[in-house]
């Protein structure tokens, strides 16, 4: 939808539009230093109040009924060209806020999800949940200084994925290596997009 | 403007509760925009290079058209005048309502964008 396109006011001119992916992960994993390796400035963090009943928690007390949870995103801007603009999210925590990872993941191309393999588990939630809901992910698994090394497929194993899910490794840190995982996980997702298209 | 590791000290926060009072006095205790949805990804443009104050329009609506000069999504706007996503999206609503900013729809909302996005954002993040 493009408000006032009937009637465009004086001043308006073509807009480009934009597009997201997620960047996701347990805990410390490197999620905003992902994003700020690529994105051309800083991260920005914004934020949504949320409603206690929007997280799920009911006040039994009555007293203060509008109780509100603040939840952080971090995110970034990669300016495409004129006609498109790829903003990166990362995502808030894992096990509270799926109201705003629903909104997050609505219209996202894909999703990234950073592993550190000293606690693999910790994106079980993330896979979990991009798998439940059919949104294109690769597990990038950021090398941290002191983590045993393991291969890509011990990681694939242990993460139970379907072998097309790409598994790669990367230093979140390095811009071309956060290049390297935003460009394989758009290769991904135009795969499946082809895929699923060719079942239909 | 709130940068990761910059603490928004001049607000009244509350760790559990978030910003107490602020947003709500901003929007007049309106919780939804008068017209719009307003996703985080929505681009925003002003339509007009100044805007004097009016009745109904606050200063956080003239630091939105103010801030939107050069075209922002709703999340940056959100980020860089330091308030609640919610917030904005009713000022926003506010801003439409007035035609003083023009907004464009994020792609992707509706249906999984044509290869021809895949392929430009592919050369876009070779040639960084
Ligand atoms: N050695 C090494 N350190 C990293 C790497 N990526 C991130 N770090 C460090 O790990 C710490 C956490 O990184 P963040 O980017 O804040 O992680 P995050 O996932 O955004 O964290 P939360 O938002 O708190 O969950 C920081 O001190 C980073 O400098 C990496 O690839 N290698
Ligand atoms: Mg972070």
């Amino acid at each position: 939808m493009d408000y006032g396109h009937s009637e465009r006011p004086s001043g308006a001119v073509a807009l480009p539009t934009a597009i997201k992916i997620l960047v996701a992960g347990g805990f410390g994993v490197g999620k905003t230093t992902l994003v700020g390796a690529v994105s051309e400035t800083r991260p920005l963090r914004t934020e949504e109040v949320l409603t206690e009943s929007g997280v799920g928690i009911d006040d039994l007390s009555g007293v203060e009924a509008k109780r509100t949870t603040t939840v952080a995103m971090d995110f970034g801007r990669i300016t495409i060209s004129e006609d498109l603009v790829l903003y990166l999210f990362g995502t808030p925590g894992q096990d509270r806020f799926w109201f705003v990872w629903d909104e997050l993941a609505l219209g996202a191309i894909g999703a990234v999800v950073l592993a550190d393999t000293r606690r693999l588990a910790d994106c079980f939630p993330s896979i979990d949940y991009f798998e439940g809901r059919g949104t294109p992910f690769l597990v990038a698994v950021n090398c941290f200084e002191g983590a045993r090394h393991y291969r890509l497929d011990e990681v694939q194993a242990a993460l139970n994925l379907d072998p097309e899910v790409p598994v790669l490794l990367c230093d979140a840190r390095q811009r071309e290596s956060a290049k390297e995982v935003l460009i394989t996980l758009v290769e991904h997702a135009m795969k499946l997009r082809e895929a699923r298209r060719s079942a239909d | 403007m709130t940068v990761q590791g910059e603490p928004a000290d001049h607000q009244w926060v509350d760790d559990h509760a978030g910003p107490v009072v602020r947003p709500y006095a901003v929007t007049g205790g309106r919780a939804r925009p008068v017209t719009g949805t307003f996703d985080l990804i929505s681009l925003v443009k002003a339509t007009r290079t100044d805007v004097s104050p009016e009745i109904g329009l606050g200063p956080e609506h003239l630091a939105i058209v103010g801030l939107c000069q050069r075209m922002q999504s709703v999340a940056e706007i959100a980020a860089h005048l330091d308030l609640p996503v919610g917030t904005v999206r009713v000022l926003l609503g506010d801003l439409v309502a007035r035609s003083l900013v023009q907004i464009r729809e994020p792609h992707g909302t509706v249906g999984v964008p044509d290869n021809s996005i895949f392929e430009a954002v592919i050369n876009g993040l070779r040639a960084l």
